[in-house]
């Protein structure tokens, strides 16, 4: 325990496979670049294809650590980071066997899970359904904000008190169906600012809680984008040989193929790193279903991981001492994966998790230790990839 | 303003220092004499008018105190288990921020992914011996290094101004009440001697408000109250028990008692004169301190006034600003015609 606890807060021992380090900022204080940026990324709206506000959140956090930034047509935003070779061993790699650099592409959804306005009923309540995965019982008394084309409205989701209910009625949950949103204006001014159709999301500012555990919404998948951002900061001190494309996508929580499949296609990767979330440990649920929050990001393995990849990621933590722990999953769905494995003629990919408690609830909750480390491994394991490790995946 | 602070600050039923100590601020320069009492109640008087002669004594109450949760255990895991302080539909706490104690410790009220979850489990609420608040802690001796047995936890919820003149937050039952007879306090003088308690513990079974009248001694107490608007979808208008922007709502009958008849026919006689708006409260459950005080001594006529609240004992109420004001209007005028037609009497 004592020794893990040491690792943990050790300056990240990607920077010093890297010589030099970012390691005088305080890791992991609230001075630390990537935490502020996961927190400002929280308080981002992006629900599923309507990404812009989280785009230029993200894009805003990036730059500076990317030689060029696009949107792709889906609005997808890519970051890309060009191979950096120094010496003469570089130019002799760049001869003629190499028509390019190896590609590898890193992917985390940026958009989140929200309500959509069906109607906006006589008396000015909005009546809603979700888009994406939306739990109807953790929805009554939640604050929102309807994103109108006149500009955010804040509301509330109402809740019956206690004093006018049966008792009957406390044991069923309140169907969506039967919810609505408050935003004060009657019927008229209601429907003079908010048309069906418009999408809300939650309200809730991002909270830090003890050690280094922050909970927020939509940190499922902004902790991913920051795991990324990370990764860009750690590459900016080693050498790689490979073309580093971030790519933040859309309609994840909608689509399994919108965003990151159609982002891969144009692309064409050699290999494909997502990173998204995972369950966390939590009480009620079987012990093996959760990964323990703060005990380092969890390498995925399953039919959708390259068992190559598998094996450098899990060899390259174990080395570099970042701790991890593996997700086995049993079907490839739920993630980016999911399309990028199957693009084209087929790209290997891997799955590095992040351990999350209460996923698609306005307080997901993470360990931004986690996100570090994950960020380092990816680094890590983008600094060892060569052409050779590239040709090799197609070898089985 | 005020109703921001006040319902910013933390309350939870036993443990209303925050509160009384921004209420006591604020008050201090506008009354001769402040101080609490047994159990907490902050009490301010406000002599009558120099010109009043002998005048008599009004008590105006507005209790302090908010729903909340008490912390009952630490898992090993370090996570906390809670109990309600106060009528709380555990259906509201899923998925919400809280501060526990006294320094307001974050933490966060979690809930299953729902996809790890059955179909019918969507159908059947969390039970509150399923929930627990997770601060981050990753043991039970860092949860225990922070939090104790007993400390109070309270809904996280920053005010905000909405649509129409409505505004959200936590607690605006009652702090709506204590913003208004804060601002009583602050104008005048009155024709009256005005007696404001600031009450404890209402939330868990009135027990601030009888106190203080008996210490009190008035001829005549007024109950300022948040009260369950149920003006909502779902719900027939006959059922809406007040309505949002319609007035101040007078009670009359709650589950505490009836009020003082010639209390609340002063009260509606005073709003037709002076063309406030009030509705009545048309709904008989829930009861408030205007019961518990006219049971003090030999019997103090009392009755309620309260703000319509949307979502009460929720993390988020709803109420408009007009209302509120009306009822102050309100408050006023009749403290002026106890003034000048006497303490009204069967």
């Amino acid at each position: 325990m004592q020794d893990e606890e040491r690792q943990r807060t050790e300056p990240g021992r990607a920077q010093q496979a890297g010589e030099a380090a970012s390691g005088k900022e305080a890791q992991g204080g609230p001075e630390d670049p990537g935490r502020g940026f996961l927190l400002s990324l929280s308080r981002t709206v992006g629900v599923s294809g309507h990404e812009d506000r989280a785009a230029a959140a993200v894009e805003e956090g990036f730059t500076g650590l990317a030689d060029e930034i696009r949107r792709d047509r889906l609005g997808n935003l890519v970051l890309v980071r060009r191979a950096r070779r120094a010496g003469p061993e570089a130019a002799a790699e760049q001869a003629p066997a190499t028509p390019r650099p190896p590609r590898i592409m890193l992917a985390a959804h940026m958009d989140e899970v929200g309500l959509v306005i069906t109607q906006v009923d006589e008396r000015g309540f909005l009546r809603f359904t979700a888009m994406g995965g939306v739990d109807q019982r953790i929805l009554p008394a939640q604050m929102v904000r309807v994103h109108s084309r006149q500009g955010d409205l804040p509301g509330v989701i109402g809740a019956k008190p206690p004093h006018i209910q049966t008792a009957d009625e406390q044991k069923r949950a309140i169907k969506m169906e039967d919810l609505f949103i408050d935003v004060g204006y009657d019927e008229a001014e209601a429907r003079r600012r908010v048309s069906v159709g418009d999408m809300a999301s939650i309200d809730m500012e991002p909270l830090s809680l003890r050690g280094q555990r922050l909970a927020g919404k939509s940190l499922d998948d902004r902790a991913g984008v920051a795991a990324m951002f990370v990764c860009l900061r750690e590459l900016q001190h080693l050498q790689h040989s490979a073309d580093v494309f971030a790519v933040a996508t859309v309609q994840e929580e909608v689509s399994r193929l919108s965003g990151a499949a159609t982002c891969a296609f144009e692309l064409q990767p050699d290999i494909g790193l997502v990173i998204d979330v995972g369950f966390g440990d939590m009480p009620g649920q079987p012990e093996d279903a959760g990964l323990k929050v703060g005990g380092g990001p969890a390498i995925g393995i399953g039919p959708h991981v390259h068992p190559k990849l598998f094996a450098r990621l899990k060899e390259l933590a174990e080395r570099w001492h970042i701790p991890y722990s593996l997700e086995p999953s049993p079907t490839p769905a739920g993630t980016d994966a999911y399309g990028i494995q199957i693009t084209q003629a087929g790209v290997p990919t891997a799955l590095i998790s992040l351990p999350l408690r209460y996923m698609h609830t306005p307080v997901e909750l993470l360990d931004w230790r986690d996100v570090q480390a994950a960020g380092q491994l990816l680094a890590l394991f983008i600094a060892s990839v060569d052409a050779a490790f590239v040709e090799g995946l197609r070898c089985f | 303003m005020f109703l921001k602070e006040l319902s910013e600050a933390v309350g939870v039923s036993g443990q209303e220092d925050e509160v009384r100590n921004l209420i006591r601020d604020r008050v201090r320069p506008h009354v001769e004499q402040v101080w609490t009492d047994a159990l907490g109640n902050l009490l301010a008087c406000k002599k009558a008018a120099a010109s009043a002669g002998k005048a008599p004594r009004i008590m105006i109450s507005a209790h302090m105190d908010e729903v909340g949760l008490m912390i009952t255990g630490i898992t090993s895991a370090g996570l906390l288990r809670f109990r309600p302080v106060g009528g709380i539909d555990p259906r509201v706490l899923v998925a919400k921020p809280v501060s526990v104690g006294k320094d307001r410790i974050p933490g966060v009220i979690g809930a299953k992914p729902i996809h790890l979850q059955q179909p019918e489990e969507r159908e059947t609420p969390f039970r509150l011996d399923g929930l627990y608040i997770d601060i981050g802690a990753d043991s039970e001796k860092d949860a225990a290094s922070a939090v104790h047995l007993g400390d109070l936890a309270a809904f996280r919820t920053p005010f905000r101004e909405l649509g129409g003149g409505l505004v959200m937050g936590k607690a605006l039952d009652n702090r709506v009440g204590c913003s208004i007879l804060a601002e009583v306090l602050e104008g005048g003088p009155y024709p009256v001697e005005v007696c404001g308690a600031f009450t404890v513990q209402e939330e868990v079974g009135l027990r601030g408000a009888g106190v203080a009248a008996y210490g009190l001694k008035p001829d005549l107490a007024l109950v300022l109250e948040g009260t369950t608007a149920a003006d909502m979808p779902g719900q027939k208008e006959h059922q809406f028990a007040t309505t949002v922007g319609q007035g101040p709502a007078l009670t009359l009958m709650d589950a505490a008692g009836v009020p003082s008849r010639p209390l609340m026919e002063r009260l509606q006689q005073v709003a037709l004169q002076q063309g406030i708006p009030f509705q009545f409260r048309r709904f008989t459950t829930g009861g408030t301190e205007a019961g518990r005080i006219q049971e003090q001594r030999g019997g103090i006529p009392a009755g309620t006034v309260s703000v319509p609240c949307r979502y009460i004992h929720s993390p988020a109420a709803v109420l408009s600003l007009k209302d509120r004001e009306a009822t102050v209007r309100l408050v006023q005028a009749f403290l002026y015609s106890v003034g000048e037609s006497g303490v009204p009497v069967a």
